[in-house]
């Protein structure tokens, strides 16, 4: 039975399921199918990622599972007092996870993970109401993680991951609420980075606390991308500013915020198991966005002021019968903006969804995930209120979002 | 599994803001009559997309979303601005202006390079919606031969209305009134006070004068006349049982043209003031002599002494309202106050030299700014009176009759003057250039100054004739245009 759940479980990556913020919660299918959860499961290859502890003991001798997620989401945006309106139209975006854990010996496994947890795009019409704010932003990383684990006896084991990220941000926003050029044609900026390497940890614990009960700590470093010397056009200036506004380069520090996860898995009966996750992220750390250009352009100081968070999640597996696996999840996830700060970069609530997934096994080894989730938050108005004029004065922008997102990921896991 | 992913076919409750309604109003011939504000002229110049957001313009973009309604305008073929008259480009009408760098580099207004190519000696076949008609007066309304192309040298005719007139012999009220309006808005008189003061009051306060053909081009128009006219019109308009908002008149001293340059811009040292005190020591003295031989008052030789002290002072300006000294040899000076107001188009001289290569021709302190440069205390009286007076005159005319609603544009003014106007995502306000409110020319509004006009007289109709109508979001529409 473990096996099979082993197998089935590669890939619950969710795309952008959101967990808040920019982080797309997506990092395994079988996960994703119990509302995300897995820091005290150890039960698939996905466990590098969710806590390396589990690696020594997964069944097999060595696991690897692999995995997308096809992710829709998009943001209406109304405004009651301009009656303005305007709709993201975003493409499907595509989280991947994939993991290979191996034992070593009885005590020692090692492994690797390559998942991509950050990552979210947004695309506004051009010229829209908020366009002085944003009018596109793609933020993707991926991260490779070489792992070891090591476990000390049936009770006790710890594991440690080392982080590579190589991340790349794509800005795309009005220069003001106002200048055009002599055309008429709104000026804007467009920041690329691309390429900027940073490095970090996952560590982790397992504890066996009875022959039904795991319990696992979870804790991911935070990672900053500094981006330096990448690049930033500017189109529609007016000739008479194009001194001010030539093609240059910036920097920019982009926080990947740290992330404390606590979790506990019951064996309910033979077939049936319950997990619950809490998660604390340390969000704080984006307290602005400061691009700084190498041209005579100010400094664009954006205050967002980001709140930690905790998210809540649940999750239940039941191995109906040899070929099946059927999982079922929920989460509530809260936001780390802040009223008042409510950007359209990342125009989001606190947030609920729902997961399903399910697994068939093929074969002892083969074994092919699918997950879907679907978020259930409403309605949200909110405004930013730090976006000053060239005069000083402070033009709040704000309205009502609402935010859709499902998805839909397959997996494929192979155990030897 | 698939099913969960196909849901999530929401949308934003909007509260039942798409129960759009026209009230006890009837939309479905919308005309808009009046003169360069109804046509959507800007930047000192007619352009395509001044056009396409003229309050007329946007006010009718909205109505359309309660029932389709057709509005046409006769939009003209470009955004340069200028007019064409037989392929020739008329000089009198300039290109639109747009901030461009200067010689120093500071950012200022100027016509944008370009020839133009709206032709105005092929009329346009209409009838079109807006017939808003810039430079025109009250009384050009009901002049016959006001789109006639033979009269444009004579200045009897208007380009602009020559280029769309349905006859050479037509008014501009008969093809308004023709179009047999089911609403119409109405606002006009702006020029009749506007041409006099922008001139800087050279032209002559026509009032008691009610004969138009007597008067020039700037003069101020008689108010009995302008009533005359406006009741002429309104009837004509409203002819067909149309219901319409009359729009009133804003005071010429609220808006940038005249506020923008201060009275006592001219920054002296201390030697130079010293220096200058001196060239004004005879003229000084001239005044005393004229005061004790009883030729003026001590009041006005106190106003006409002049002094210069170091920092900021008021300039020089030449008031022909003085009393005529020049038989003694003194000319008619005084240093403005703050109820003087030096145009716009004066800041471009405003301390530069008359004579090139001589220091002592610097206009403003040694050279007087003449009257067509400023606009006097006494000249804004004159202008202001005849406006209050027309905005009487259409108050009383809106409040006759429950058909009439009446948008009080004047005071708007005065807000967007004073505090400024806030709409939710951001704000206009009247500072020349930099406010977002008004056009380069420090007259006309941008696009989004007319796009919160639009929003204000869509309220005057929803609480005039009950409707419900969807307003407009002035931060999407543009403001100036920088080169």
């Amino acid at each position: 039975m473990k096996r099979l759940v082993l197998i089935t479980i590669s890939c619950c990556a969710f795309g952008t399921a959101y967990s808040g913020g920019y982080r797309a919660a997506l990092q395994g299918q079988k996960a994703m199918g119990m509302g995300h959860t897995g820091v005290a499961l150890g039960e698939s290859a996905e466990t590098v990622f969710f806590n390396p502890a589990g690696m020594p003991l997964l069944e097999d001798n060595a696991s690897f599972t692999a995995g997308v997620t096809l992710v829709n989401s998009n943001i209406e945006y109304y405004s009651r007092e301009t009656n303005a309106r305007a709709k993201t139209d975003n493409p499907i975006s595509t989280p991947i996870s994939l993991y290979y854990s191996r034992k070593h010996s009885e005590q020692l496994s090692y492994g690797l993970g390559i998942y991509t947890p950050f990552g979210s795009t947004v695309e506004w019409p051009a010229d829209w109401a908020g366009s002085h704010l944003v009018n596109k932003i793609n933020l993707a990383a991926i991260f490779v993680q070489p792992t070891i684990a090591w476990k000390f006896n049936d009770k006790y084991s710890v594991g440690l991951g080392l982080n590579y990220a190589s991340g790349g941000v794509k800005f795309d926003r009005n220069l003001n609420t106002s200048l055009t050029n002599a055309n008429g044609d709104r000026s804007k900026v467009t920041l690329d980075a691309s390429g900027v390497e940073a490095f970090g940890a996952n560590l982790g614990f397992m504890a066996k606390v009875s022959d039904k009960m795991r319990i696992g700590v979870n804790y991911r470093t935070e990672i900053m991308l500094e981006a330096e010397g990448q690049s930033a056009d500017f189109e529609n200036v007016p000739g008479a500013l194009a001194t001010t506004f030539t093609d240059t380069t910036f920097s920019a520090d982009i926080p990947l915020p740290a992330e404390l996860t606590l979790g506990l898995s019951y064996q309910v009966d033979d077939k049936t198991t319950l997990a619950v996750d809490v998660n604390f992220t340390e969000w704080s750390a984006y307290d602005e966005l400061r691009i700084d250009f190498d041209n005579a352009a100010p400094t664009s100081v954006n205050p967002r002021g980001y709140e930690d968070t905790t998210t809540f999640r649940v999750g239940v597996q039941h191995h109906r019968n040899e070929k099946w696996t059927l999982r079922g999840g929920v989460y509530y996830d809260q936001s780390p903006v802040v009223s008042g700060l409510f950007a359209p970069e990342t125009p989001r609530g606190d947030n609920s969804a729902l997961t399903v997934g399910a697994t068939y096994n093929r074969s002892p080894r083969l074994a092919f995930d699918v997950s879907a989730f679907t978020l259930l938050s409403g309605e949200v108005t909110n405004s930013y209120d730090q976006y000053a004029e060239s005069d000083g004065t402070l033009s709040p922008f704000g309205g009502t979002y609402l935010s859709s997102a499902n998805g839909i990921g397959f997996g494929v896991s192979y155990n030897y | 599994m698939l099913m969960v992913l196909s849901g999530c076919d929401s949308s934003i409750d909007t509260a039942g803001s798409d129960q759009y309604s026209s009230g006890d109003a009837d939309f479905s011939t919308l005309v808009t009559v009046g003169d360069s504000l109804t046509a959507g002229y800007a930047d000192s110049a007619l352009y395509r997309n001044g056009q396409e957001a003229s309050y007329p313009a946007i006010v009718a973009g909205q109505l359309n979303k309660i029932a389709p309604i057709t509005f046409t305008q006769p939009l003209v073929d470009d955004n340069t601005g200028g007019l064409l008259l037989g392929g020739t480009p008329i000089t009198t009408i300039g290109n639109r202006l747009v901030l461009a760098a200067g010689a120093d580099g500071a950012l200022a207004p100027a016509p944008i390079e370009g020839t133009p190519s709206t032709e105005i000696g092929v009329p346009l076949v209409g009838p079109f919606n807006n017939v808003g008609i810039p430079g025109a007066k009250s009384f050009h309304l009901v002049t016959p031969n006001y789109g006639d192309a033979t009269g444009l040298l004579a200045g009897t005719a208007n380009p602009y209305f020559v280029r769309f007139a349905s006859a050479a012999s037509t008014t501009v009220l008969a093809d308004a009134a023709g179009q047999q309006p089911t609403f119409f808005t109405l606002w006009i008189g702006n020029n009749d006070t506007l041409s006099y003061a922008t001139g800087g009051g050279v032209g002559v306060d026509q009032t008691g004068n009610a004969d138009a053909a007597t008067y020039g081009a700037a003069d101020i128009t008689d108010p009995t006349l302008f009533a005359g006219v406006y009741n002429t019109v309104v009837t004509a308009l409203t002819g067909n049982g149309a219901k319409g908002v009359l729009i009133n008149l804003p005071d010429v001293t609220s808006i940038p043209f005249f506020t923008t340059v201060p009275h006592n811009a001219i920054p002296l040292d201390a030697d130079t003031a010293t220096f200058v005190n001196g060239e004004f020591a005879n003229y000084n003295g001239g005044l005393l002599a004229a005061e004790a031989a009883t030729a003026i008052t001590a009041d006005e030789r106190a106003a006409r002494t002049i002094t210069f002290a170091a920092g900021n002072n008021a300039a020089l300006i030449s008031d022909e309202s003085l009393t005529d000294l020049t038989g003694s040899g003194l000319p008619n000076y005084r240093q403005a106050t703050a109820e003087d107001y030096i145009l716009l188009t004066t800041l471009g001289a405003l301390g530069t030299l008359a004579e090139p290569g001589n220091p002592a021709s610097v206009i403003g302190v040694a050279v007087a700014l003449t009257d067509a440069q400023v606009l006097t205390a006494a000249e804004v009286e004159l202008a202001s009176a005849a406006n209050a007076a027309y905005n009487a005159t259409i108050a009383a005319i809106a409040d006759a009759s429950p058909d009439l609603a009446l948008y009080d544009a004047a005071a708007a003014q005065q807000v967007l003057a004073t505090t400024g106007v806030k709409y939710g995502t951001g704000g206009i306000t009247a500072v020349f250039a930099r406010g977002g409110g008004f056009s380069l020319d420090g007259v006309h509004p941008t696009e989004r100054g007319y796009a919160v006009i639009a929003n204000d007289i869509m309220g005057v109709i929803e609480d005039n004739f009950g409707a419900t109508i969807p307003r407009v979001d002035p931060g999407s529409y543009r403001t100036v245009y920088t080169n």
